[in-house]
Order: C-alpha cells, then structure tokens, then sequence
C-alpha cells in the first residue's frame, strides 16, 4: 500500500507537468474547501450579527453559541425533497442554480491570499493560479453569473419569479459598467491586470506610518463607486429588489426548494466573498501588513491580514444589511446610471490626469 | 500532438456544435444559450491564440453584456415555440453539401492569397499593453471615429423608441402626458 503510494508519488514529481497538476489539485481543492466553509459560516455570523442588532440572539441551540447550525442546514437541504413544479422549463430550471453558483465558486481561482512560500526550493504561490488578467477573468465570471439569475426567473414560469429575474438582470448590467469603471484608476495607478501586481504596487507606507494602499493614494472615490456596484451585484441590502419578500415573494428562487435553493444561496454569499476579497485586493492593499515574530509566523501573517481584512468586508455587509432599507426600483436605476456612473467616470478622468502629470 | 492544439480543436468542435445547435433549437432562449456556449468557446480560441485581453474583453462584452440584452428581450416577449415545415428537400440534398464547399474554397482562397501565415499557438501579440497601443496610437482615428458612429447608432435608436406613435393621415396626432 505504502509502497504504491510511494510509486505514486514518485510518478507525479518526475515532470513538471505532474507537478503543476498535483499542486494544482490540491491548492483547488484546499481553496474550494476554505470558501464553502467560510460561505456557511458567513451566513451564521450574518444571522448571529444581524440578531444581535435586532436584540435578539440569533442561532444558539445546534451546537456552542450555535457553531453547528451551518451543518445542519445543509444536512437539511440536501435531506429534503427536491420539489419541480409541472410548470416550469425544466432544462433550465435546473440549468440555472448549477450557472450560478459554478461561476460564483470560479473567480476564487485567481485571488492570491499571500505571498509566495517556498517549500524544497519550490515556489508555492498562496494562489491557484496566478492569470495576467487576472482582473479580467473575474469580470467576465461576474458578467456570466447574471444568467443563472435571469434564467432562474424566466423558466420557473411565474410572475414573481419573471419579475425578479428581469429586476436582477436590469440592476446587474447596469452596475456592472460603473464596477468596471470604478477599478480602472486603480489598474492605470499599478499599470497590471495581475491581481499579485496590484498588491505587490501596494507596499510601503507615506511618511513612515500611513499604508500605501489605493484607497490612501488617491482611489477613495474609486472605492465608494465600487463598494456601491459591488453591493447592486450582489444583489445585497440595500440593493436586494430581485428577492424583494415584500413585493415578489422571494424573486428569482421562488420556486426552489432543498439543494438548488441552497445552490442560489451558496452563489450569493460566495460573490460576497469574491467582492470582499477584490476590495481588500484592490483598495486595501491585499496581505500588507505589519510582519513580526519567526519565520513560519511571517508566512503566514500575510494571509491572516487577508483574512482580517475579508472579515471586516463581510462585516460590513451585514452591517449595511441591519441598517438600512431597501431602494425603491426607480431610485435604484437613478443612483445607478445619474450618480454612480457620472462619478467614476470622473474619478477615472482624474486618476489619469493625476497619473500622466 | 500538444495540449494546446487539443484544446484549439476542443473550444473548435464547441463552437461549431454550439452553431449547429443554435439553428437546430426551435425555442428562441435555448438558440440565444447556444449563441452563448459559441462565443464563451471563441473566447477559448482567443486565449489559447495568445490574445488574452480579446478573449477576456470577449466574454465580457459580447457572452455576459450583449447577450444579456438578448436574453433579456426574448424573456419580455416571452416568444413562443417556433412552428417547424418540413423545408424543401431540394435545400437539404444540395444547400448543406453545398455550404460546406463554399466555406472550404473561401477558406481556401483566403489562406492562399492573403498572404498571411496561420498563427501559431499562443503567438498573438494580445496583451492589454500591446492592444492599448494599437488601439490608442496606431488606429486611434478609426477608434474614435467608430465610437462616434457607435454614439450615432444610441442616439438613433433614441430617437426611434421616443417617437410618438403616428397617426392615420387626417386625423391629429393625440396629446401625449
């Protein structure tokens, strides 16, 4: 056993390919691992948060301080039963949880959480893998992920279910110019799509003590605009009009139950990390942070700064979600197209203009 | 043969699966989907050309903006199953054969008088840095000048949706509030 193991082993370092495949593997499979967890337990610090504001407690009794409940709700979706109305179109129904959150898990693949860490000589990139575009890809991902919405709408077959769908495509596309728009200062300021790039221009400090992140460089505009659209996208408080439970009952997921409900949930709380974690990239100056202590403790400060910096995103988008109350549709569009887009479109025009001083 | 040439005849035979089924599928949304699954694979093609900001700027524009737009219409119309006829079979035994022979020469044609050598994998000069040139120094009148045409085209299709709608002659045009 132990001995093919070895064989195994063996055959997988004897080229480069093999290697790249191994680490590639497992790096995947590590970091699919670390966001499906972090995305159920998104949703209980978001109930424990949002309780706690409300005065009340929250989940408590699955579990210590109810740790134990994200377990049990996906134990319960995967349990119950998978209802499909007779009226919908079945490809797509099906079709459209599986859309979206595939390509909600897809954009994790080039976020770097660190720095790179060397192990025998051989470099490991706290990254799986490091694309040149980088920023790009994560675009596009987001740009695909609408269809999972707006076909979910359409095929369920149903006038809440349509209205949502076509509430969140028309809000989607519509942020998504502005989003694009507002993180373009930040690529003329690092001059890369590579995501390790933009960081790795982030280090140092003014005077000493101030980091030199992008949101203290002249990007805090940048950073509203985007922390704006990045909300619309999301389709998060105060921008959650296509699951409206007051006006469409639940919007698009309607008429889903047991695991592909879970699918739309699991996508949406997964773009709230990808977004989290492309504010922290972009604006926050990724894994910067004040590094002390051993070796082994350096390498792995700077994923903990990322991680605390994703937390404080996270947060705040619970925050936001106990705070405020939902827009109406048209002051939804207006805020959209007549404020935000106007507004990193100067922002741009100034970056550049700052740069090419 | 390498990964790269078995990827380009992968993203290939999705593409032109993905044609096929477009004019195969009777309900509009599913031909939109497959218009989709075609430009995603070209979107491929283009990365594994070398052109990676084409390929990026590809799936973004065209797969998830334009193509949302077009979803988007056939869910409002919500346009209904297509009615099949049989076709003339005249069309079938020589319009298929046919087509395929036309493309072949045209191809043919093309590859032989243009000049031009077909790219290796990954050989496009495509980074955002080299397009950015292209597009801002070399060709930067013909950019501008499409963009305006672009605006042209928005402010047409303004025009026309606002128009309010005509009357038989004779009659005056009803107040619109």
């Amino acid at each position: 056993m132990i001995e093919s193991l070895e064989k195994l082993a063996h055959w997988f370092v004897e080229e480069p390919i093999r290697i790249y495949l191994l680490t590639s593997i497992i790096k995947s499979a590590v970091v699919l691992f670390v966001l499906l967890t972090s995305v159920a337990y998104t949703v209980w610090l978001e109930r424990k948060v949002v309780g706690h504001m409300q005065n009340r407690w929250g989940p408590t009794r699955v579990g210590p301080f109810g740790l134990l409940q994200p377990a049990a709700d996906g134990l319960k979706f995967l349990f119950k039963e998978d209802l499909t109305p007779p009226h919908v179109y079945k490809p797509l129904f099906i079709a459209a949880p599986l859309i979206a959150v595939i390509f909600a898990l897809t954009s994790i693949a080039v976020i770097p959480f660190g720095n790179v860490f060397t192990i025998h000589g051989y470099p490991i990139p706290f990254q799986v893998t490091d694309v040149n575009t980088g920023l790009l890809l994560i675009l596009g991902v987001t740009s695909i992920g609408v269809y999972g919405v707006a076909l979910a709408g359409w095929s369920s077959n149903n006038k809440y279910s349509l209205l949502g769908g076509l509430r969140a495509s028309a809000q989607m596309v519509s942020y998504e110019i502005s989003l694009g728009i507002s993180l373009v200062g930040v690529l003329i300021m690092s001059g890369s799509f590579s995501l390790r790039d933009i960081v790795q221009a982030q280090q140092g400090h003014f005077w000493g003590f101030i980091p030199r992140w992008n949101i203290f460089h002249g990007q805090f505009i940048g950073f509203f605009c985007y922390l704006m659209a990045a909300y619309a996208e999301t389709n998060r408080i105060p921008f959650d009009l296509p699951e409206a439970e007051t006006e469409l009952v639940a919007g698009y997921h309607t008429e889903y139950s047991a695991m592909k409900f879970a699918m739309f949930f699991m996508a949406e709380y997964a773009n709230m990390i990808t977004v989290a974690c492309l504010a922290t990239l972009l604006f926050f100056g990724g894994w910067n942070g004040p590094l002390f202590g051993p070796r082994i403790l350096q390498a792995f400060l700077p994923v903990f700064w990322f991680g605390a910096k994703i937390f404080a995103f996270l947060f705040l988008y619970i925050w936001v979600r106990g705070t405020l109350p939902r827009f109406r549709y048209d002051q939804l569009m207006a805020f959209g197209w007549k404020f935000l887009l106007p507004l990193s479109l100067m922002n741009l025009i100034a970056t550049a203009i700052a740069v090419a001083w | 043969m390498s990964v790269h040439l078995i990827l380009f005849l992968a993203f290939g035979a999705v593409c032109v699966a993905g044609a096929i089924n477009l004019l195969a599928q009777t309900h509009p949304i599913n031909s939109a989907l497959s218009l989709i699954a075609v430009m995603a694979a070209l979107a491929g093609e283009y990365l594994l050309l070398g052109a990676e900001f084409v390929a990026a700027v590809q799936v973004i524009v065209y797969a998830g903006a334009i193509m949302v737009l077009f979803v988007f219409v056939i869910m409002l119309l919500n346009a209904g199953v297509e009615e099949r006829t049989q076709g003339s079979r005249v069309a079938v035994l020589f319009g298929i054969p046919g087509m395929l022979l036309g493309s072949i020469l045209v191809a043919w044609v093309v590859l032989r008088h243009s000049g031009t050598e077909a790219v290796a994998a990954g050989a496009l000069p495509g980074d955002p840095i080299t397009v950015g040139q292209l597009l801002f120094h070399d060709f930067l009148l013909p950019f501008e000048i499409t963009s305006i045409l672009i605006l042209i085209a928005i402010m047409g299709a303004v025009v026309l949706a606002s128009k309010p709608p005509t009357s038989p002659a004779g009659v005056a045009p009803r107040e619109v509030d």
